[in-house]
């Protein structure tokens, strides 16, 4: 498997990530690395196999409809970056420009 | 005595501090004092609370004062313990061993962490890790490298490295880590302490920081395994705030050491008669030799004998090409002490053993690209200031709040996770999963317990795979296809190597198949003398003020 840089590039754009040109460039050399390892993956015939998401016999946990106690607003916040008035701060989701 | 207090075992403290021949605030002193004068060279904690420690010692000196009958008390009580700094312990920083998470203090707490309190547990501190637990080595810490006792210049494995290593190097009694592709047990077996990940839904994990949901699980480092069936007992369970957590008895594992698979209960009932309700209180009665005769004896067994009926099966594919000869020897001579021990021994096949690190370094990545996705400066974490808009803002602080092994990872997730490569790369792991899950299934139709190697090779040196990720990724070989498959595993050391470095023994158990390979473990930890030696740190090593020392929840 061989990436670009453009696939570089938009997968650090689905991930939310901002990278340098030299951390797209490493990646790129040692994501292609790694997929290459895992081409043997495409030996398995997986034809009639079932995917596993989970190796829990659980099904859906569903719990009484209860109000309890949660954390307070106070603590909820206590690690945010930017508050205001007992909300969490956040940046403009549209550019002003 | 009173100045080696910190080289004891869980057992053997808490029949101490029941003959009240120690007071927990000694042996938290001790242990206190030990960090202190071996830790700048072992590096195993980023922050410490001395104080709360000191208190909660305290009180369980209390307790411990004012009980009519101490067996009756919990095996924890007043027992100094580390935690690994992924698991939430209220009003003490979680790192995670990241930048993200730097300032981060933790509102509320891990249930883990509310069953030690409950258990009279002291703890000392959070140890450190590889960047949210994403590595095999410790190097990956934001922070620091721990380093491996054993030898200073070598990496103590990981992620699990800072809890490994500060057991190891008698920094605590015992740690809590965590498990997602071997991140206990290959620590243990680099640091030559007992690492046990349990089955996927034995212990809760709310309260653990996510990594990849699917594999996460929450393990126990020790000094030996009569400790690790302590420790066990006191964090499994049920519990309503993780919807994974499995309403499954928990037995008594501490009682169950000493048991044939035929036995069940007697050999627990014969020490039960003897006045000592607690298996391990009752080991740590005879502190000379005898005890493992005596239990066995109890039981009606020969004490050569302990695994009689016990059928070990060895995978064929876990030897591989290119493991460090030293490791092979060591675990085929373990294998074989375990038949002199009396266990039946079995050649099995696993053969989709070689696709578990493919499939396990798609689907964990995968996981963790959707559950770091969480990490974006908004409600908790570092925030970057430069940012005008919400997306830039996220994008640059990921950039800057992540380091390189996360970022490959969320990458990789994320590329196996995107529109045209999902079914060749995700689905595709999915399916192969099952595969690994049915050799699994298959083999514990003929066997009880699976005997195979940690690690290929013994711990390497810092900085030897820190630039070669696929290298590091191999680290993890033999350990991840547990996780894959929800099995429960177990390292317990082995040997050493020709440089004196420590070599651990891997016993595979099936789901909920603790009590067995615990058991095994102990046998054959009682038929050897591995734990008599100790690694020499360097001690007296100046003092310097990088660690955080804070005071979490009293």
């Amino acid at each position: 498997m061989h990436l670009s840089t453009a696939d570089v590039e938009h997968i650090a754009e689905l991930a939310k990530l901002a990278l340098t040109l030299e951390e797209i460039e490493q990646y790129r050399r040692q994501l292609s690395d790694i997929l290459e390892h895992f081409e043997t993956l495409k030996q398995v015939d997986t034809s009639s196999v079932p995917p596993t998401a989970s190796v829990l016999p659980l099904r859906t946990v569903m719990r009484a409809d209860v109000v309890r106690p949660s954390l307070p607003t106070d603590d909820a916040l206590a690690n945010a970056p930017d508050r205001e008035d007992g909300f969490f701060r956040v940046r403009a989701v549209f550019g002003e420009e | 005595m009173s100045d080696e207090l910190f080289r004891l075992t869980i057992h053997q403290a808490a029949g101490l501090l029941r003959r009240r021949e120690i007071t927990s605030v000694e042996l938290t002193q001790a242990v206190l004092e030990r960090i202190y004068a071996v830790d700048n060279a072992v590096r195993a904690y980023l922050s410490l609370m001395p104080e709360a420690a000191l208190e909660r010692a305290a009180a369980a000196d209390c307790a411990l004062a004012a009980a009519d009958d101490p067996a009756s008390l919990p095996a924890l009580l007043g027992i100094p313990l580390a935690i690994k700094d992924v698991i939430l312990v209220e009003g003490a920083p979680t790192t995670c061993g990241s930048k993200m998470l730097e300032d981060f203090v933790s509102p509320f707490e891990a249930t883990v962490i509310g069953k030690l309190r409950a258990a009279g547990a002291v703890l000392l501190g959070k140890t450190n890790t590889d960047e949210f637990a994403m590595g095999s080595s410790t190097e990956n810490s934001a922070f620091v490298a721990t380093r491996n006792p054993w030898d200073l210049s070598r990496v103590p494995g990981g992620s699990s490295g800072g809890s490994a290593a500060a057991v190891a190097a008698d920094e605590c009694l015992a740690a809590l880590g965590s498990d997602t592709g071997g991140s206990v047990r290959q620590p243990a077996a680099l640091c030559g302490v007992v690492g046990i990940k349990p089955t996927y839904g034995r212990v809760s994990r709310y309260g653990l920081t996510a990594f990849a949901s699917s594999l996460d699980q929450i393990g126990c480092l020790t000094k030996d395994v009569t400790d690790a069936a302590l420790l066990l007992h006191a964090i499994a369970g049920h519990d309503p705030l993780d919807s994974t957590s499995m309403d499954a008895p928990i037995p008594d594992y501490a009682a169950a050491l000493g048991l044939a698979r035929s036995e069940t209960g007697q050999s627990y009932e014969a020490r039960s008669e003897t006045g000592q309700s607690f298996g391990a209180l009752g080991l740590a009665r005879s502190e000379t030799g005898q005890s493992y005769e005596t239990s066995v004896a109890l039981a009606g067994l020969r004490p050569s004998q302990p695994l009689h009926g016990l059928r070990v099966g060895v995978p064929r594919e876990y030897f591989i090409d290119g493991m460090q000869p030293e490791v092979e020897q060591a675990v085929r001579a373990a294998i074989d002490a375990l038949v002199s021990l009396g266990a039946e021994l079995r050649e099995i096949s696993l053969p989709h053993t070689q696709y578990a690190l493919p499939v396990y370094y798609l689907i964990a990545p995968a996981e963790a690209s959707a559950n770091l996705a969480r990490y974006d400066g908004v409600r908790y974490g570092l925030r970057h200031p430069d940012a005008q808009t919400m997306w830039e803002g996220f994008k640059l602080s990921r950039g800057a709040g992540f380091g390189p092994e996360v970022k490959r990872r969320i990458m990789l997730g994320a590329y196996a996770l995107s529109a045209g490569y999902y079914d060749a790369y995700y689905l595709k792991a999915q399916q192969v999963r099952t595969l690994l899950k049915r050799d699994f299934d298959l083999a514990f139709q003929q066997v009880d317990v699976i005997a195979a190697p940690v690690s290929p090779t013994t711990a390497f040196r810092v900085g030897e795979k820190a630039d070669d990720p696929m290298s590091m990724y191999l680290a993890d070989v033999f350990t991840l296809s547990l996780n894959l498959a929800g099995n429960c595993g177990l390292s317990v050391p082995c040997g050493f190597d020709l440089q004196g470095l420590p070599i651990g023994l891997q016993l595979i158990g099936p789901a909920f198949g603790e009590a067995a390979i615990l058991r095994a473990a102990y046998a054959y930890e009682q038929a050897t003398d591995w734990r008599a030696r100790r690694p020499v740190v360097g001690e007296r090593w100046p003092v310097n003020g990088k660690r955080r020392t804070v005071n979490g929840k009293r």
